[in-house]
């Protein structure tokens, strides 16, 4: 049971990580593609990491996986505020 | 059946030749410099595939011990080639009687 | 079935891999092939978690890609704002082929020696080796009792490498211009990044005894913490000056190289540490090995003599 719900959170958050690629290549802006990015790695993330932490058991690794979704979406944000304020001043470098 | 070590083992040696073909035939410094890293993380895999011992048991931990030294000297190496890349090209544009 | 998953993943992986290689070699823009070298160096750790390498794929990540791609990028940057970019000329059609043919028929000869030894695979494995005598190095994890007991002399003349490239790199000119002030977001961010980042390195240090971590993911982490705190603004990332920082640079490979003479004190030779003291002599060389790793990873990202250095001037703080 815990298996099947897991690999549902897992297969969820590929599908997530699959959208942001797609959005990624195919979408015509840099501002457009960050924001597809960002969002959908963010809860591709979230998604594969509940689904790996029903796995486990005991708290203390728990605690670290749910770290390392913590810090990419820190990472994350801090980088596409950056990217987007360089895009803003620079708009005529290429995408 | 391919096994995991030869798999790597052959993709080392393939990073490792991408790698040397580059640092000889490259001009820029820079990308010279990303083939030598290229090439040793081919070297490594060379390494660490012979030291898998299959899935079931420990992998031989002397190559580990001895990649992990050559990660950082590999960086090292990297450091000073950038440092000494940058003060060939202030003193070429300096003028070459320096 | 799931031995054929695996298998999959790692043809995906080595294919990945050969494409990021490819990629970042032969592209045209130098920013783009060096983001993808940082990539691949992230993939990279991913195949030595595959070859149940967590060390090694723990070192690859911190130093390997991002100590690494750090340093790349900000030598691309002083070319941007430095000289011109000339374009510079490609090689005659003749050099190109020949030194193609000869690298194609070294990788075939080395994949055919590759090959051929590993279908011969006899002789004593070194892992048995370790195994038997772990317990009598004092530490549990076995790469670390082969980097700071087995072969301590490697890790010690490794350590006077990074010093004398240390070296070479603060002699090389002068330190890189005044960093410019970050906006609120890059300021935030490292302000509660680098009490993290120093905490991590703390309990990888601690935890390389027995589980995968060490000397020198550790020191990496605090580099890489050095490294933030030099793009959010701070000029020196919090270094000491003068004499401090000296003491710190060569105090990995001293401490290292003072243990290991000490024990021959007894009637040892050189680096053979006393069995009941190895545990706590080889986490003393831990503790100041990371600090002289992530000092010296610093100090080569920052560049140059640092002004730090002339004990008469004044240091301004950015």
């Amino acid at each position: 049971m815990i298996d099947l719900l897991s690999a549902a959170l897992i297969v969820s958050g590929l599908f997530f990580y699959f959208a942001g690629t797609i959005g990624l290549l195919r979408l015509p802006d840099t501002l457009c593609r960050l924001h597809a990015v960002t969002k959908a790695d963010n809860l591709g993330l979230g998604l594969l990491v509940f689904g790996l932490v029903l796995q486990l058991s005991e708290p203390l690794q728990i605690l670290k996986v749910l770290l390392i979704w913590i810090l990419v979406l820190a990472a994350s944000a801090g980088g596409g505020q950056l990217i987007a304020r360089h895009v803003q001043r620079d708009p005529g470098e290429r995408s | 059946m391919l096994e995991t070590s030869t798999l790597y083992g052959l993709l080392g040696i393939v990073l490792a030749s991408l790698g040397l073909h580059a640092v000889i035939l490259q001009t820029d410094t820079l990308r010279r410099v990303l083939a030598i890293n290229i090439l040793g993380v081919g070297v490594f895999l060379v390494f660490i595939a012979t030291a898998y011992n299959g899935p079931d048991a420990a992998p031989d931990p002397v190559p580990h011990a001895l990649v992990l030294t050559g990660i950082v000297v590999a960086v090292a190496a990297t450091a000073l080639a950038l440092a000494l890349r940058r003060r060939l090209e202030s003193s070429a544009e300096d003028g070459d009687d320096e | 079935m799931s031995f054929d998953a695996l298998l999959i993943l790692d043809v995906l992986l080595a294919a990945l891999l050969l494409m990021l290689a490819i990629a970042a070699l032969h592209s045209h823009s130098m920013h783009q092939s060096i983001i993808l070298f940082i990539v691949f160096g992230l993939v990279t750790a991913l195949a030595w978690a595959r070859l149940k390498a967590p060390d090694v794929a723990l070192a690859e990540a911190t130093i390997g890609s991002g100590v690494a791609g750090a340093l790349l990028l900000a030598a691309l940057r002083d070319n941007r704002s430095g000289s011109a970019i000339t374009p510079s000329p490609g090689r005659p059609a003749w050099q190109v082929l020949s030194v193609t043919y000869l690298v194609i028929g070294l990788m075939l000869t080395a994949a055919w020696a590759f090959l051929d030894a590993h279908a011969n695979n006899s002789g004593p494995r070194l892992g048995g080796l370790v195994q038997a005598e772990l317990a009598n190095s004092g530490v549990g994890n076995p790469v670390t009792a082969v980097l700071l007991n087995f072969r301590a002399f490697d890790t010690l003349l490794e350590l006077a490498v990074l010093l004398a490239a240390l070296l070479g790199v603060l002699l090389l000119g002068p330190a890189r211009p005044a960093p410019r002030p970050a906006g609120p977001v890059v300021t935030q961010l490292v302000a509660w990044l680098t009490p993290l980042l120093i905490v991590s390195a703390g309990y990888v240090l601690w935890v390389g005894a027995h589980a995968p971590g060490g000397a020198f993911q550790a020191g990496a982490l605090l580099a890489a913490g050095g490294i933030i705190m030099r793009l959010g603004g701070s000029r020196y990332s919090g270094l000491p000056s003068g004499f401090w920082m000296r003491l710190i640079a060569v105090g990995g490979s001293g401490v290292f190289l003072f243990v290991g003479l000490a024990a021959m004190s007894g009637d040892a030779s050189l680096l053979q540490y006393p069995r009941d003291w190895a545990g706590t002599l080889i986490l003393l060389i831990e503790i100041f090995a990371t600090l002289s790793i992530a000092a010296s990873l610093v100090l080569v990202y920052l560049g140059g003599r640092p002004d730090a250095w002339a004990p008469d001037q004044e240091r301004g703080h950015a």
